[in-house]
């Protein structure tokens, strides 16, 4: 039976908190700057809000210099796409013997990638639908055409196109005929060199984020997302009174236990560390789909973490001050 | 279960507030700020061409010698100090007193932009139409969405708005019992495009609008930023009645003090004040006082000089750098003045659809949707040449050229795509005011 936060673990005192020196990384220079910036000052708040002595920071070239300077007891990395979510600043960070919440550089790489993290699960048993992925440079040296019509031929439709990396819903698109296909791909490679293009499953679209308070991996009430115009795309995500959220997700226990062992099994299958954010279908069946795992969730104000905390009833601040304890307690 | 959608004022919002949502091309401009990204986005002035340490000395003495005054309230209309400073600013672009123009009949306004808001405000009613250039300024499409307009755009050519275009558009309009209130132009260095009016189009577009009874409103920000020769006189120095002209002190002195103003007919004046004072009470005295010393004490012709030079530089800097460098099928506008070069992509690229390549490159721009009303322009882009030093334009340039070679093989490989979505709101495909 999955472990979840209704066995309510104990978060650290305060006492033991008030001495660390956190630095927050946020902002990069990403598509997901702007979200970046608002998660950051989102942690920066709960942190402060318990008494934290925390400092938000870009990753810059300031920042090395910075942390020679002052090194922090922790870093909480609120940065999104690559330089937070790629392993490339975990690793940096080890070789500054710098701690940070979250997973180590290895797990990072892996579970950014999304086609790398798909192969890992499905090694594990862990349910994601069928996909490809294949880089520009393919289609333009085999041609589109033909590459396309095999695709749709071997998925079906619709289908779900995707940039391999990255988040926020940015250069996703949902294709329901083939005409409609190489659109997708154009807007998809906007946003990174190989896309990714999955069996699209319809059902509930829910999030299950995952924590490690010092007891294990729990995972946190499953989020269900509705999207007022149906499609959870960068408005529905970062405009309140876009999207209807449910935590808990509406979903019978037996089916809310299910999603929640696959949310662990993932973060687990993936080695990930302190907290996760694993995306699911969920099939009329009640079956559950992993479509991916970040390793660097939003903070946002309409971000689903934090949502799931509060569903939880835990406190964001003690939450988030328990990671960094933990995470300055694997100081070298 | 009702779930949360995080905004528990959803139902209460005013109509016009529809449509307000986040915008992931706005979020990209946020790498913008980066000094790695060369932005050509913005539309901020070279400020560090002005004499910063004079003026931040003279901004002392309206503390500390002038405060009791300068930090006080005001009058609604703007001090009178000021109002003579503006039009012995207007009569160096050839509104004078011979042609009606009185400290009078001058309304101080924040910045150019409520400037606009008091006119829609006295003039819009919802679903009243305005023309205006086709592109134009993404501020003015905010303003009027904001009154619940609709706008109408009229094309332009390299000799600025097509006045048989106008004649049409106001006819399709009539026919369409549609109410017109006013033409919104932009006619020296116009923000998109660069373009300015001809000398000969300003006599005809004045004459079909008076024909038609159609107010003219003119926003003239750019008008004294002119690089080889004096631009053609403004609209309002051409008439009496029927203009509104509106100006601006941020782009030849600091947009950061926010002083702007409207010369208005007597009657409208009034109402404009009145207006005003429910907006916002009375201008900031102290920016007044800023503005009017500089005009009263400090060299500021000379500083337009110094300003024309800069600009002038980067422009040349720009308009060789994307001769040298675009993709063949790519054309431009050569400004005269002002601060922004217009460029038309070649077949089959999409602005908007090209930003995230762009923002991958560490280059920015603003896509041409931003400019206007019905999401149009996908295939052009504004390029900004005032605030990035002469070496990082030709940078940016380069790097521009990079992605639009990327973006043209992605489409030769996938064949011709076209079908952007409406844009949900004027000002979401453009980078908020503080981008430089």
């Amino acid at each position: 039976m999955a472990k979840t936060a209704a066995d309510r673990p104990e978060l650290t005192e305060p006492a033991a908190i008030d001495d660390l020196h956190v630095l927050v990384l946020a902002g990069g220079l990403s598509y997901e700057r702007d979200v970046s910036l608002r998660s950051g000052r989102r942690v920066l708040d709960a942190l402060r809000t318990v008494g934290m002595d925390v400092e938000l920071r870009d990753a810059d070239i300031a920042l090395l210099p910075a942390l020679a300077a002052d090194p922090p007891d922790a870093v909480v990395i609120a940065l999104h796409g690559a330089t937070g979510e790629d392993g490339s600043l975990r690793g940096v960070l080890d070789l500054c013997d710098v701690p940070y919440v979250g997973c180590d550089a290895r797990a990072s790489r892996l579970a950014w990638d999304k086609p790398s993290a798909k192969t890992v699960l499905r090694e594990a048993g862990i349910p994601t639908p069928d996909w490809v992925a294949l880089p520009h440079d393919r289609f333009s040296e085999l041609g589109a055409v033909a590459v396309l019509d095999r695709i749709v031929d071997r998925l079906g439709l619709p289908l779900m196109v995707k940039p391999a990396q990255g988040g926020s819903g940015l250069g996703a698109a949902v294709v329901r005929e083939s005409a409609a296909l190489p659109a997708a791909m154009v807007g998809c490679f906007a946003y990174g060199s190989t896309a990714l293009v999955e069996r699209y499953v319809p059902g509930m679209d829910v999030a299950v984020s995952v924590i490690d308070l010092g007891d294990g991996p729990q995972a946190l009430p499953a989020v269900e997302i509705v999207p007022r115009n149906g499609v959870y795309d960068y408005a529905a995500r970062y405009t309140a009174g876009r999207t209807t959220w449910h935590a808990p997700a509406r979903l019978d226990s037996g089916v809310a236990t299910n999603v929640a062992e696959v949310a662990l099994a993932a973060h687990r299958a993936l080695g990930l560390r302190d907290l996760s954010r694993v995306d699911l279908i969920v099939d009329a069946d009640g079956r559950s789909h992993v479509l991916e795992v970040n390793v660097s969730p939003g903070m946002t104000e309409t971000s689903l973490l934090p949502l799931a905390v509060a569903a939880a009833g835990l406190d964001f601040g003690r939450v988030l001050s328990t990671l960094v304890a933990r995470a300055a307690a694997r100081r070298p | 279960m009702a779930g949360t959608t995080l905004d528990d004022y959803t139902d209460r919002y005013a109509r016009r507030v529809r449509g307000m949502t986040a915008s992931e091309i706005r979020a990209l401009f946020a790498v913008a700020s980066r000094p790695e990204v060369v932005s050509l986005a913005g539309g901020a002035p070279y400020i560090a061409a002005l004499p910063l340490d004079a003026v931040g000395e003279m901004l002392g003495r309206l503390g500390s010698e002038h405060g009791a005054t300068t930090l006080q309230y005001g009058i609604g209309q703007g001090t009178l100090e000021l109002r003579e400073g503006i039009c012995e600013v207007m009569a160096l672009s050839g509104i004078d007193a011979a042609c009606g123009a009185s400290p009078e009949d001058v309304v101080v306004t924040v910045g150019g932009q409520q400037a606009l808001d008091l006119v829609a405000r006295l003039f819009l009613d919802p679903g009243d139409v305005v023309l205006a250039e086709g592109p134009t300024y993404v501020g003015a499409l905010g303003v009027f969405q904001a009154a619940q307009a609709q706008v109408v755009h009229v094309p332009m050519d390299s000799d600025g708005l097509i006045p048989e275009a106008l004649e049409t558009a106001i006819a399709e309009q009539a026919r369409a019992g549609r109410r017109v209130k006013f033409l919104y132009t932009i006619p020296t260095y116009q923000n998109p495009t660069g373009v300015t009016l001809t000398e000969e189009r300003r006599e005809r577009v004045l004459d079909i609008c008076e024909r038609a009874g159609l107010l003219v409103v003119e926003d003239d920000p750019y008008g004294q930023l002119g690089f080889e020769s004096e631009a053609p006189a403004p609209l309002r120095a051409r008439r009496r009645e029927g203009v509104f002209y509106l100006s601006t002190f941020s782009k030849t002195f600091a947009p950061g003090l926010r002083v702007g103003w409207i010369l208005a007919p007597h009657a409208v004046r009034d109402k404009l004040v009145i207006a005003s004072e429910a907006q916002i009470l009375c201008p900031s005295g102290y920016a007044q006082a800023a503005v009017s010393t500089y005009l009263n004490t400090m060299p500021w012709r000379e500083q337009l000089k110094v300003y024309r030079e800069v600009y002038r530089e980067r422009r040349d800097a720009l308009l060789d750098a994307l001769t040298d460098l675009m993709p063949a099928g790519t054309s431009w506008t050569k400004p005269g003045g002002g601060l922004f070069v217009w460029a038309t992509l070649p077949d089959g690229l999409d602005s908007k659809a090209m930003m995230p390549r762009a923002v991958a490159a560490r280059v920015a721009y603003v896509p041409g949707t931003g400019f206007y009303a019905d999401g149009s322009g996908g295939g052009h882009m504004r390029l900004n040449f005032s605030f990035p030093p002469p070496e990082r334009i030709r940078e940016g340039v380069r790097r521009l050229a990079g992605v639009m070679e990327q973006e043209i093989a992605t489409r030769q490989v996938f064949g011709a795509v076209r079908g952007e979505g409406p844009r949900r709101r004027a000002g979401s495909d453009a980078p908020g005011p503080a981008l430089a």
